[in-house]
């Protein structure tokens, strides 16, 4: 037994300064060796080497496509079996690829290479790649990564990457217990500067520090603290303005007929619904006929919608309310009647159930925007509803049919002394008012349910923000809805979405007994007219 | 005072004497005889009167001084609440869960204490005090701060809207206390008399047509009275009539009031009948349905209202029975042809030649609206 033992001990000893020599040379000399701890040191100085070729093969060792031949030269053999050598990146002609072995790991190797890899994507060329990295470095607090992290920080161009290198880095000497105590400050300013829960939680957990480190660690908490719940005020602000934008929409067209004409239309809802309905229709039309071109439904959907709402609209003001001017409860009374045969008509043809209208791609997703969180779809329905809102101011203030409107509903028969058309006037206004509501249905099929009763869930909103704005004003309007949306966004987390919907109503119905022709009521003879 | 009219005293006739004869007609004859009245047909017909009660109440406040409510639906569920607690308190230990004091949904809910808001609820006085004192007192606080603020019209009406959307978001919520959208059903019987029983169901059917009978001659009393006269010259002038030196928030409020009561009873004897009462009733269509009627049979003369809502309704249960799809081109199509064509409703119809005194006032011409 002695004998052998000692013949593999010579052995060991003959062969040991020949594989360190090759380590010290070339690290990748080591891949070739079977000996783990030789690979395991080679995996950890090539990752901090900034080696160009590292990455490449070392990502080709994690996925076993890592060959070595009889020769101790290395290949990467790619995804099609072809081979090329890993050093010069020659591709490798006339090797007998079935003469060449998988360098094989051990776990030890193979965790080493895990965290190699990691702080190699420190150095990819993709900036976001390299932010992502250093994200995963600053959760997952291995001190290993330091050195790497370091020297991806002194070469790193991008300022965004460069910022959360310097926040991994912060983490790191916090969670670290070896830097001094201007190090630790220096680190907690850069946490506090970051400011978001994963911050506050490294803060929170920090034990056993000098008291210096300590109390400045307890201050940058209360600064992040109070910051975050700026942030969620912000954030709230933002989801009330989505909210308010919606109601916007859907009471937009009402400021029209209510608000300018003085018609109470109940069946306002009932064109939404009508301009949701169109976006399907428009949808599945494209479905059919350009599927390509599905994305851009929506850009089809808003003139359809305008004009499918605008001719009921017209038609509604034709057949029914022209014969009840003057009878403001009689026009309420009807048009709820219509509103009902509107929707079991749609009932009928469209059948019960909710109706699958698609959201294009542009509008999924969400993107943060400092401590926010912006929602596409959100954004999107805000933007919309300020265009629509300012193409309908222009059209009152600054179109010649806008000039008419304005005429016939301050003094009907001035402007019908003066030639204009009156009857046509009302007739463009109310179709002008159902558009616009419409339209409103094209953004709302995004968000609600498409069914006969959409519009039902808005026409008390709707008529809530018109006179809430106060009647016949459409600033009013505006400031109204986005003030009812924020409103109840703030009361929501408070009193629970239900309770805050009853709230506001319940501060609406005060309100208006407080101030019965809303927040900016029209001045002058007309208001008693 | 004059005496009762012609059309007061047919109306008094029709609702009393029907009542009687559907009662008895089911009551005392053999069930396979020729003249037997349907069991179904008892609760169906007190609903229709309870209806009746609604509509009496809107046209009291429409009619008279001009207060169009689409919200008058809540002081009918409310009534219909109040009286509900007291029949669920009656079903005592025959619940599901045998619990003598809570309702089957708090014991559902893990309740274990009676909120305190549905003690004395046992006790059937209490539940008919309540059915006045709530809708009454709801009508007051939201009356008083409407008609002080001069809120009138169009805003009245939709504000009237908002307080039943209010109240029906409110009552869907099972935090309430009042069964959450499935509200309270499954009643045993009333003062120890069996709900299911024909002949509990015939003295409610009459009962009602009392109740009914004694609201349209208070209605009558009242807008015959100076009072009445007060209100119509505010319904028809409000700003003259101030100028003039009365306080028109006054009588409105108190009109107001009495409608609210009005409607309240009726929810009160409607629950018993149909043996349910849920969130839906607070809806704001059923307030709207509730105008129609008045408007089909027409408005200001109280027996129109009780002629729309009966003749609406039978119309309802035909067409959801026969054809349910039509049902709602039905209504719809009745709001618009009433409204253009019928603006005095059916009576209005009746009138024309005759006596004729069109109590609606002319519109206005075409300018005047307000804007």
């Amino acid at each position: 037994m002695a004998p052998f033992v000692a013949r593999v001990l010579l052995l060991l000893a003959l062969l040991y300064p020949a594989a360190a020599r090759a380590q010290a040379d070339d690290p990748y000399a080591a891949f070739a060796t079977h000996d783990y701890e030789a690979m395991r040191a080679a995996i950890e100085t090539l990752s901090i080497s900034g080696d160009a070729r590292a990455p490449a093969i070392l990502s080709a060792l994690q996925a076993g496509q890592l060959r070595v031949g009889e020769d101790g030269t290395l290949y990467l053999r790619a995804a099609d079996g072809s081979l090329r050598e890993a050093l010069s990146g020659a591709a490798a002609a006339g090797v007998d690829a079935a003469a060449l072995k998988e360098v094989r790991m051990n776990n030890a190797v193979r965790r080493a290479l895990d965290g190699a890899l990691g702080g190699l994507r420190l150095f990819a060329a993709d900036p976001a790649t390299r932010a992502a990295a250093a994200e995963a470095v600053f959760k997952g607090r291995d001190q290993a990564a330091l050195p790497a992290l370091d020297r991806a920080f002194a070469k790193e161009t991008d300022a965004g990457v460069k910022s959360v290198m310097a926040q991994a880095h912060a983490a790191l000497i916090l969670a670290g217990g070896t830097a001094g105590e201007s190090d630790k400050l220096a680190a907690i300013a850069v946490l506090r500067a970051r400011g978001d829960l994963e911050a506050s939680s490294l803060l929170a957990s920090l034990a056993g520090q000098p008291a210096a480190v300590t109390s400045a660690a307890r201050d940058a908490l209360t600064a992040i603290q109070r910051q975050r719940q700026l942030w969620d005020i912000a954030q709230s602000v933002f989801y009330g303005l989505s909210l308010g934008s919606v109601l916007l929409l859907a009471a937009a067209g009402l400021a029209i007929t209510f608000g300018v004409m003085g018609v109470i239309n109940m069946a306002h809802g009932e064109m939404v619904m009508l301009g949701a309905y169109t976006t399907f229709v428009v949808q599945e039309a494209m479905r059919a006929y350009a599927p390509g071109l599905l994305g851009a439904s929506l850009f089809v959907a808003v003139p359809a919608a305008f004009l499918v709402a605008g001719a009921v609209g017209i038609a509604i003001e034709r057949g029914l309310i022209r014969f009840l001017y003057g009878r403001p409860l009689e026009t309420l009374l009807a048009t709820w009647g219509l509103s009902l045969i509107l929707q079991q008509g749609v009932r009928s043809i469209f059948g019960p159930s909710n109706r699958d209208v698609s959201t294009p791609a542009w509008m999924s997703g969400a993107f943060p925007l400092g401590g926010l969180t912006i929602t596409a779809n959100r954004l999107t329905i805000i933007v919309f509803a300020a265009l629509v809102f300012a193409v309908l101011m222009l059209a009152l203030r600054r179109t010649a049919l806008g000039l008419r409107m304005r005429a016939v509903t301050q003094n009907r028969f001035m402007a019908a002394a003066m030639g204009i058309r009156t009857p046509w006037i009302d007739a463009l206004t109310f179709g002008l008012g159902s558009g616009v509501a419409g339209i409103a249905g094209v953004a709302l099929s995004q968000i609600d349910n498409v069914s006969p009763n959409l519009g039902q869930s808005y026409i008390i909103d709707s008529f809530m923000v018109v006179v809430f704005g106060g009647v016949g004003n459409l600033w009013g309007t505006a400031l109204g809805a986005l003030t009812l949306g924020i409103v109840n966004k703030f009361l929501e987390p408070v009193a629970g979405a239900v309770l805050g919907k009853i709230a506001v109503l319940v501060l609406l119905i005060v309100f208006i007994q407080r101030r019965p022709r809303g927040m900016f009521p029209l001045k002058g003879r007309a208001v008693e007219a | 005072m004059r005496r009762i009219t012609v059309g007061d005293g047919l109306t008094l006739v029709a609702v009393l004497g029907g009542a009687v004869l559907i009662a008895a007609l089911n009551l005392a004859t053999p069930p396979d005889g020729a003249l037997h009245v349907p069991s179904f047909v008892l609760p169906l017909a007190g609903k229709y009167l309870c209806y009746a009660m609604l509509a009496l109440a809107v046209d009291l406040v429409w009619g008279f001084a001009g207060i169009l409510s689409l919200g008058h639906a809540a002081f009918f569920a409310l009534g219909g609440y109040a009286i509900g607690m007291y029949l669920m308190r009656e079903i005592g230990t025959r619940g599901v869960y045998g619990n003598a004091m809570l309702p089957d949904f708090m014991v559902f809910l893990n309740w274990t204490r009676l909120p305190w808001y549905w003690h004395g609820f046992d006790m059937f006085w209490f539940a008919f005090l309540m059915v006045l004192l709530v809708p009454g007192a709801l009508a007051l606080v939201f009356g008083y701060l409407a008609f002080r603020s001069r809120v009138s019209g169009v805003y009245l009406s939709i504000i009237t809207q908002a307080l039943t959307y209010a109240l029906l978001l409110a009552f869907f919520r099972n935090d309430m206390g009042f069964g959450g959208n499935n509200g309270m059903t499954d009643f045993k019987d009333i003062l120890g008399l069996p709900l299911h029983a024909d002949a509990t169901r015939a003295g409610l059917l009459v009962l009602t047509a009392a109740f009914l009978s004694a609201q349209l001659l208070l209605a009558r009393a009242l807008v015959r009275s100076r009072f009445g006269k007060v209100l119509v010259a505010v319904r028809d002038a409000e700003s003259r009539v101030r100028f003039l030196g009365y306080r028109p928030e006054s009588y409105k409020l108190v009109v107001w009031v009495i409608s609210a009561v009005m409607a309240a009873i009726g929810g009160a004897l409607y629950v018993p009948q149909v043996g349910i009462i849920n969130p839906s009733e607070f809806s704001p269509a059923n307030s709207i349905e509730a105008v129609i009627w008045v408007a089909v049979g027409g408005r200001g003369t109280l027996i129109g209202a009780i002629l729309g809502a009966v003749l609406v309704n039978l119309g309802k249960t035909y067409f959801t029975g026969a054809l349910p799809e039509l049902w709602l081109y039905a209504l719809g199509g009745l709001f618009v042809v009433v409204t253009l064509l019928l603006p005095n409703g059916v009576l209005g119809v009746l009138r024309r030649r005759g006596t004729g005194d069109g109590v609606v006032p002319k519109p206005l011409p075409v300018g005047e609206q307000p804007t």
